[in-house]
């Protein structure tokens, strides 16, 4: 944990020397606040979840921390609001740890948090209060001074309620029956949710144009379906009506055609629609193996930098070394994510975790690909180093049920090791 | 349920690895077409981020310098202004993101940018200081000099240089047509393309530094360096020989003899025929009394066919034809400065300058000094010779000649109050219908009795009228003003 720490705050001064050829004026209140922050987190979680993984919070640590570099080397204005949500976030993931003692506290409000998540990703749908921020994607919502991203805190909501549910439902879903022809397919009762989830991910496709949240939401649901029954079907016919929906997009709406487009040939269009991936792709080769040097990217010209490019930016500056460093983090995240899930006992806690693994990993995954071109490119936030509130919040709040499950396990397995002994 | 976790986790992986190698890909072996795609500014935007030095004139002028990008919103943080504009435009060169620089942009560009290896020695212990690793360079030009020479030349092309013949420090180039960078370094792409167009279209070759890279017919200059090279090689001196009184000279070898100015009828010992530019005797002088392998090796021996060491990009050299040896008709025409013979405005000053400076031809240069944002000086220009075509005795027996000239001769123009000055005058005729000539003037001024310290050359191109008059009327008023102005920099006579 010290160990991210210092090297966060080396990379600070690191990018400071790089953008100003000086050490920040300000680097005793930053070592102080960093410190304080991290260090803070670390012993809220000695203290309130002492059983918990020890490996996702420095990690996470080492995520947050090098993205606030890299933003405070292309702005030092977001850099000052996201050192602020930094500290919300760490207050969130304090209080989350404190508040749920146990998760399957949560499971008992699972309709509450089915409608809060729906009624939360259709927020942005209501005329008056949805807008789009200038991405071309109506995901904000408005409140007087207040704008956030309610599908940043659907996902987790509907998260749990999809573990809730399928905790309940699965051995019934699992054994339901329904033969056409050669094929054993569920019971239609129980693709209802799955059809429910496939429209919502095409309203929110359609009318948000959120292509990214959209694929994250449906994957989230099929494979936490698929992992709670152990019926391929699910996937198969989830994967059928995705790329039914998909190409259906493709055909019909524009924007995503045009996203197909540039990520067919973003050559042809290069000052145009391709120009965002096409500066990425550049940023990225005159990074090369050891990167240009924290602060030293030229990333101005790439827009939305500080957000869904930041990728682009870190392998810049820290090149293959700093690109690949990234990808170690989040599979260190999913590792000890899938671990967690994996370990405990509880059906609930297990699907839990594994949709907020998912949320993680896919959403980190499909961001990073959209700007490696690996994927059509779909904005969505990297998690825990794009600027953004409302994703930082709502992943600190993620990490936090993630290690209070862990905590939980090790807790019980702690008390039948002890009662093992005392027998 | 275990098992899909597990098999999710191996999904995820196979994703993860996708990507490692993908951005493999895009970084290792994509890298160089990536960087070297013609849309692609990385390395430009990124020597235009970096902290960039000011250059300034001797007398405090900054004439180029990097200033923060006024626009916050632009890829570029810094942007290169040169608050002289066209003054200095092909001095400085300029510093594009498109076309690359010139000049002493160019020439300079590591000091500049603080990259020579002293300047990063010396910044390796000021890591934790605040300041900035750039040179600024300080050159010999002058801004008062220059300011002269583009008034008295105005609006007709051609090149003035003036230099101090001790050091080859040059105090003022100035060539029109001119052009200010300031345009091709702009920032704006649109502005930046057009302004190229436009000034690589334009007549005269505006962005060229006409005084180091343009050649032109040096005309009765030349006869500067064959008396030159018949005094060192003691074939000639001030009294010996006394060429015959006559309106022309037929080489041997052709029936058409090179004629006097209007058919006059002139000759004499040395002194008398540089006063008067007499071209029959000087025609004489190299065909028949220095000969061609003196002739050729004497031209070669002032700078001529040889690389000039100048610290400017690329320098035109300038020529004196050496398939003379069977040719006395050609050696004739080019011992007077025409035929194959062309010289640089650059070359003509250091010839006037060897004649200036005991026979000594130093390296020409324009860097004085580099220092630090500090002030402190990290490196100074010093100077050295190039070239010795003559002995101090030949070049102070051609010092007394030319200040003839001046005195009682067709440079007369040249003359300074209170000055010891010396010149030759020199009219390259480009046609006789109408008669159109490049007219020329070089020479020196300095305190009287003492070795000159500054030296001159002057080119006008195609004035109309072909007669030698012609350079000391149109050149020598411009050569007089500079000299004025060098002179008074240095305290006067």
């Amino acid at each position: 944990m010290l160990m991210t720490v210092v090297i966060v705050c080396a990379a600070y001064v690191l990018a400071s020397l790089g953008s100003e050829s000086r050490i920040p004026a300000n680097i005793i209140p930053f070592l102080v606040a960093v410190i304080a922050l991290f260090m803070g987190a670390h012993f809220a979680v000695r203290k309130l979840a002492p059983g918990a993984d020890p490996i996702l919070l420095p990690t996470v640590t080492l995520l947050n921390g090098l993205g606030y570099v890299v933003i405070a080397g292309l702005n030092e204005k977001l850099a000052a609001a996201q050192a602020t949500w930094t500290a919300i976030g760490i207050v969130a993931f304090v209080l989350t740890l404190w508040w749920v003692k146990r998760p399957r506290d949560l499971e008992r409000y699972r309709y509450t948090f089915a409608v809060v998540g729906l009624g939360l990703l259709l927020l942005p749908l209501v005329p008056g209060l949805g807008y789009d921020a200038g991405s071309g994607s109506t995901i904000w919502v408005k409140f007087g001074p207040i704008s956030f991203q309610p599908g940043e805190v659907a996902k987790v909501a509907l998260a749990i309620f999809f573990a809730a549910y399928l905790a309940d439902q699965r051995e019934l879903i699992a054994t339901s029956q329904w033969k056409i022809g050669p094929f054993r397919l569920p019971h239609p009762k129980y693709l209802g949710p799955v059809l429910i989830a496939w429209g919502v991910t095409l309203l929110v496709m359609f009318y948000q144009k959120d292509l990214g949240s959209s694929l994250l939401f449906f994957a989230l649901f099929l494979v936490m379906i698929w992992v709670a029954t152990q019926r391929t079907s699910f996937l198969v016919i989830g994967g059928g009506l995705f790329a039914a929906g998909a190409l259906f997009a493709w055909r019909t709406l524009d924007h995503v055609k045009v996203r197909v487009d540039i990520w067919i040939n973003p050559w042809k269009t290069p000052s145009g629609d391709g120009y965002q991936i096409i500066q990425g792709l550049f940023a990225m080769g005159f990074g090369g193996l050891t990167g240009t040097g924290l602060g030293r990217g030229g990333e101005t010209r790439i827009p939305a930098a500080e957000n869904d490019f930041i990728f682009a930016v870190i392998a810049e500056e820290l090149g293959l070394f700093g690109g690949a460093l990234i990808i170690m983090a989040y599979l260190l995240v999913i590792g000890s994510g899938l671990r967690i899930a994996a370990s405990t006992d509880q059906v609930f806690d297990k699907l839990l975790a594994t949709g907020f693994t998912l949320l993680l990993g896919l959403q980190a995954f499909i961001i990073v690909a959209g700007v490696l071109r690996l994927l059509p490119l779909t904005g969505v936030a990297l998690p825990f180093v794009s600027y953004g509130g409302s994703s930082l919040v709502m992943n600190y709040v993620i990490l936090a049920l993630l290690l209070r499950i862990s905590d939980q396990t090790s807790k019980r397995s702690m008390n039948r090791a002890a009662s093992e002994v005392a027998a | 349920m275990n098992r899909n976790i597990m098999k999710l986790g191996i999904v995820l992986v196979v994703l993860y690895v996708a990507l490692f190698a993908k951005l493999n890909w895009i970084q290792v072996v994509d890298k160089e077409s990536l960087d070297n795609n013609p849309i692609n500014t990385a390395k430009v935007r990124r020597d235009f981020n970096r902290p960039r030095g000011s250059i300034l004139t001797a007398d405090g002028a900054v004439i180029a310098q990097s200033i923060a990008n006024p626009d916050t919103d632009s890829e570029f943080k810094r942007m290169r202004v040169y608050p002289e504009g066209e003054l200095f435009g092909q001095s400085t060169g300029y510093f594009s993101f498109r076309y690359g620089s010139s000049g002493i942009e160019k020439q300079y560009n590591d000091e500049l940018s603080g990259s020579t290896f002293d300047q990063q020695v010396k910044s390796f212990g000021d890591l934790f200081v605040d300041r900035e690793n750039v040179g600024n360079v300080s050159v010999s030009l002058r801004k008062d000099v220059q300011q002269t020479a583009q008034q008295q030349l105005g609006d007709r092309e051609g090149s003035v240089v003036a230099l101090d013949p001790r050091t080859g420090a040059v105090l003022g180039a100035w060539s029109w047509p001119s052009y200010d960078p300031n345009t091709v370094s702009s920032l704006d792409k649109a502005i930046a393309e057009t302004s190229w167009k436009t000034l690589n279209a334009a007549p005269g070759v505006p962005m060229r530094p006409h005084f180091y890279q343009d050649r032109y017919f040096p005309g009765s200059t030349f006869k500067i360096v064959t008396a030159g090279v018949g005094l060192q090689t003691g074939k000639v001196t001030n009294t010996e020989p006394s060429y015959p009184f006559t309106n022309g000279y037929t080489a041997e070898g052709t029936d058409k003899p090179i004629m006097n100015f209007g058919g006059a009828t002139c000759g004499g010992t040395l002194p008398e025929i540089l006063r008067v530019s007499c071209n029959s005797s000087f025609a004489e002088m190299g065909a028949e009394t220095i000969g061609p392998v003196d002739m050729v090796a004497g031209a070669g021996s002032f700078g001529f066919n040889s690389s000039v060491p100048f610290d400017m990009p690329e320098p035109a050299k300038s020529v004196f034809p050496t398939n003379v040896g069977n040719n006395q008709p050609k050696l004739a025409m080019s011992s007077i400065g025409q035929n194959d013979v062309q010289a640089t405005p650059l070359q003509m000053a250091m010839v006037a300058g060897a004649v200036a400076n005991g026979g000594v031809i130093m390296k020409p240069h324009v860097l004085s000094e580099v220092r630090n944002v500090q002030g402190e000086v990290i490196s100074t220009y010093s100077p050295s010779k190039w070239l010795t075509p003559m002995s101090p005795f030949a070049a102070s027996t051609l010092l007394d000649d030319m200040v003839g000239v001046v005195k009682s001769g067709t440079a007369a123009g040249m003359a300074i109050q209170g000055c010891q000055v010396g010149g030759k005058t020199g009219t390259a005729q480009l046609g006789t219908e109408p008669p159109r000539s490049h007219t020329w003037i070089i020479g020196f001024a300095g305190p009287p009795g003492k070795p000159p310290t500054v030296a001159v050359a002057v080119v006008v191109l195609n004035q109309s009228g072909g007669s030698e008059s012609t350079g000391g009327r149109v050149a020598a008023p411009i050569a007089k003003a500079v000299l004025q102005t060098a002179l008074a920099a240095q305290g006067g006579c």
